[in-house]
């Protein structure tokens, strides 16, 4: 068979696998269309040139294939030419990168009333925290994370008493509320990502880092970690569940704030001692007993 | 000083004419004006021949041997990262298969495969063995200019190899950081090979960089200093051109690398924190604090993606050059290639951090960095289209050499597509890390290039063996690896649509995943294949030392100097007694009215009179 045959159907087979995949794009459950859109004219600008440059070279490599007793033309440039290649490639350019800039500035300009979100990632799991009733979520430091304070939350700062603790890697959302992730990690990056909702964001440890997205289908959701964060990197799911605004407000309003949890802690602490206390007290006499 | 100098060497020698160059008056010969020649600025090199085996052949200053050594030692490391790239989608695609293999191995093997290929394979053969062995045949020089920092140059590349396979053998095995070697996971528990492992590539690296710069100062500066007569830059073969401004890419870049390297062992050995925030780790928090990971990005990616024309830069040159021979016509629009090369080596340096464009960086550095690295799509496309207008009325030799020139042009377009998607922020928020940037870079950076390297082993093999590769072996061979490759890469790119994230061990049942298994198996058995195809470039290369075809000189009937050496293979020193002289450009091939479709580069004008040379 003559090789630019060959060739013509590799790029013949390239197009008919593209139109008849059945590996696309998982449905997009969030605003990002637009991220979907200029991949699709992506596509017809990048693939269009794919196709008309391995086209040309098949018709070339056939059509001037070595004769004995042919001369190639001798021509050293074409300056006509070559400008009018250079203005076309660079109209094309520009036309991909027009839609890709404006949509970055909406992926960069967070809504005033998006929903923030405090991810915090570790080797390797996730946990969550919304802000509490006075819609600000308080500070926190690294240094401060210990049990009875599992989000290193800064105890002297107001916000932060009434802040939603989900102590879990599953997360609800409401659907058609946009919401703004802010990541942060205690030891190595991470990158809290769902394929439906389209947009990532790597956690960096040190700093807090963000982006935002509107989910807008009901449904259940998987959270990848999309930054390698050593051995337990594939094992580092999550979930999230999109909910409507009444279940949504339900789940809400049986999760316990930062304030309940000190609570809880100091009356576990409260049983601890006296468990202990009662222990010590067995333990002596049975020390005493053997004695 | 005399300047008059006699034009018959070796190839040439069947030329009638005597010629010299003393067109100022002096000269004894009748010398047309059109075919005067400046005289030479500075006497020739005296060259240190090696007389005993180990000066000939292990340590030794000839730059051919050395480019000879440069790539053996890339293709041996090189089957390594092969060897571990089946390991790897023997685990992506049949697990069942590949229980002995655990996380951290994967891991492990990710990392080696991935600093293998691209450093101690690509960059080495590139540079190191092409580079050595070409430039100074293709400029007319004796050798490099600093022939012994040449020959350290290789050895210090050889220990930097052998401590990076020695990392295999450390407690803790090498390190599974990810070729990226991102702090803080590549130096804290948690990361297979964190304390030896990463230790050991670090030293490797500033081995290899160190030795790197010394060959580096030998390309750039032969280039610059020792061309031969008559060969002014703008008649330098395109593949002069692209390793030139690739070494200088190098030497720009490597710095980067090095002290990020450094600066991560000192992390790691002194506890400084360079790239070390408070961290908590198993409930402690840890002796770091203040530094920063994106830091060691921005060190890691300005070497990155110069790396990556690093590689590139060289296989534009060296396929500009096999196709205009083998298409028997000039490479069209040369000005337009040499600026192409020398702009995408400069605007490579703008265009970092699309490597990080979710890592968290400010995200408004997004505009600067989209814009920067949609530009560089100009000049790269404008290469494609002067490769593919060479092959326009040319009179096009199917042979293997050709064949993988045209594999390279369809990889190459199809990387450079997808680059786009991945340029473009928008569309890479969703795409990266993701299978489609694996499927990207291989086929760019990882298949485009290999198809160059192939091109030029099939092409200047009977340059530095004397004999022919066998045709019908390497038709096998091409077939078998480019249609391989590309249906192992093409297809996973919609693996990256799907979702599916890269470094993933396993993926488990994910709902959006599970679609994947079938393709997972399809690409690791098409991998199989093409490593198991390489095969055939062995034995062909040993069957070919034995019993191939002679080639004799200029087999291809090529016009640049490295094919006009008096003796094929060429012996040290190159040019026999007398240095040649050169009169034009390296692409005058079916010039009208000339006897041949093609005149050397040796050829002076008053041996073609009757032809319409455009340009010289």
């Amino acid at each position: 068979m003559h090789p630019g045959i060959i060739f013509f159907l590799v790029v013949l087979g390239s197009l008919l696998f593209h139109i008849f995949t059945p590996w696309y794009w998982t449905d997009i459950a969030s605003n990002w269309v637009g991220m979907d859109d200029t991949i699709t004219l992506t596509f017809w600008v990048g693939g269009g040139v794919f196709i008309a440059v391995c086209l040309f070279m098949v018709y070339c490599v056939v059509k001037f294939s070595y004769k004995k007793d042919r001369r190639a033309e001798y021509k050293p440039d074409d300056k006509k030419l070559e400008k009018i290649l250079t203005v076309a490639t660079t109209l094309g350019v520009a036309a991909l990168l027009a839609p890709g800039l404006i949509i970055w500035n909406q992926f960069v300009t967070v809504p005033k009333n998006a929903l923030e979100i405090d991810v915090m990632a570790w080797q390797w799991g996730w946990q969550y925290r919304l802000p509490g009733e006075d819609g600000k979520l308080g500070t926190t430091q690294i240094v401060n994370i210990n049990d009875n304070n599992p989000f290193g939350i800064n105890l002297d700062d107001p916000y932060g008493k009434d802040d939603v603790l989900i102590q879990s890697d599953l997360i609800n959302l409401e659907t058609n509320q946009p919401v703004k992730i802010l990541l942060r990690s205690v030891d190595v990056l991470h990158n809290w990502y769902v394929p439906q909702f389209r947009a990532k964001m790597d956690a960096v440890p040190g700093i807090v880092t963000y982006y935002w997205f509107e989910p807008n289908k009901i449904g259940e959701y998987e959270v990848l970690c999309a930054e390698y964060c050593g051995v337990g990197h594939y094992a580092m799911r999550g979930g999230v569940e999109v909910q409507s605004t009444e279940d949504y407000n339900q789940w809400i309003s049986e999760q316990e704030t930062f304030n309940d949890y000190i609570a809880k802690q100091e009356n576990i602490e409260l049983e601890n001692k006296k468990i202990a206390k009662n222990n010590n007290f067995l333990l002596n006499k049975e020390t005493y007993k053997e004695e | 000083m005399s300047d008059e100098y006699e034009n018959k060497t070796g190839y040439q020698a069947q030329s009638s004419e005597t010629i010299s160059s003393g067109g100022r008056g002096g000269g004894s010969g009748t010398v047309p004006d059109a075919d005067h020649v400046r005289p030479a600025e500075i006497p020739e090199q005296d060259l240190y021949h090696g007389h005993s085996f180990i000066t000939k052949w292990v340590f030794c200053q000839d730059a051919k041997v050395i480019g000879v050594q440069y790539f053996l030692l890339a293709t041996f490391t090189g089957i390594i990262g092969l060897i571990l790239s089946w390991l790897m989608r023997l685990q992506l695609g049949f697990p069942e298969a590949a229980g002995f293999m655990t996380a951290e191995h994967y891991y492990q093997f990710v990392t080696m495969h991935g600093m293998i290929m691209v450093v101690y394979f690509l960059t080495a053969l590139f540079l190191g063995g092409f580079g050595n062995y070409l430039i100074p045949l293709m400029v007319g020089s004796r050798d490099m200019v600093f022939p012994y920092l040449n020959m350290v140059s290789f050895w210090s590349f050889f220990v930097a190899v052998v401590v990076l396979l020695a990392s295999f053998f450390v407690p803790g095995g090498p390190t599974g950081a990810g070729w990226t070697l991102y702090p803080p996971q590549a130096i804290l528990e948690g990361t297979p090979g964190s304390g030896m492992g990463i230790l050991l590539m670090c030293i490797s690296l500033i081995l290899f960089v160190a030795g790197f710069t010394m060959g580096g100062l030998n390309y750039m500066i032969t280039v610059l200093q020792a061309r031969t007569r008559g060969m002014t830059l703008m008649r330098m073969p395109l593949t002069v051109w692209g390793i030139f401004t690739a070494t200088i890419l190098a030497m720009l870049a490597f710095p980067a690398l090095l002290v990020g390297g450094l600066m991560m062992t000192l992390d790691n050995v002194l506890g400084t924190s360079f790239f070390m925030p408070t961290i908590l780790k198993a409930g402690e928090v840890l002796e770091y604090g203040g530094g920063s990971p994106i830091l060691f990005q921005h060190l890691f990616w300005f070497f990155g993606h110069p790396e990556v024309y690093i590689v590139a830069l060289p296989a534009f040159g060296i396929v500009s050059d096999l196709i205009s021979v083998h298409a028997r016509k000039n490479i069209f629009g040369y000005r337009m290639m040499v600026w192409a090369i020398v702009g995408i080596g400069g605007l490579s340096f703008f265009v970092w951090a699309h490597h990080m464009y979710v890592s968290g960086m400010n995200p408004w550095f997004g505009f600067f960095f989209a814009t920067t690295t949609l530009i560089i799509a100009i000049p790269t496309a404008m290469k494609v289209y002067n490769w593919i207008l060479t092959l326009w009325r040319g009179n096009i030799r199917l042979n293997v050499v050709m064949l993988w020139c045209l594999g390279f042009i369809v990889t190459f377009v199809n990387g450079g597509i997808t680059g786009l998607f991945l340029g473009n922020v928008t569309v890479d928020v969703p795409l990266s890390d993701t299978y489609f940037v694996i499927a990207h870079f291989h086929m760019v950076m990882g298949i485009a290039p290999l198809m160059v390297i192939m091109g030029a082993v099939y092409h200047w093999f009977p340059l530095v063996a004397g004999r022919f590769l066998d045709e019908k072996l390497g038709k096998w061979h091409f077939w078998l690896t480019f249609l391989g490759a590309y249906s192992i890469y093409f297809p996973m790119h919609y693996l990256g649509f799907i979702g599916v994230p890269r470094r993933y061990f396993e993926m488990y049942d994910s709902p959006y995943v599970t679609s994947a298994v079938g393709m997972n198996e399809f690409i690791s058995v098409a991998a199989f294949i093409v490593g198991a195809a390489q095969l055939i470039l062995i034995y062909n290369i040993i069957r070919t030392l034995k019993i191939g075809k002679p080639a004799g000189h200029n087999p291809w009937q090529a016009n640049s100097l490295e094919w006009l050496t008096p003796s094929v293979p060429p012996e040290h020193g190159n040019w026999g007694e007398k240095l040649p002289v050169v009169h034009r450009w390296p692409y005058d091939f079916s010039v009208p009215g000339a006897k041949e479709d093609f005149i050397t580069q040796t050829t002076p004008p008053s041996e073609v009179t009757e032809t319409e040379v455009e340009k010289t």
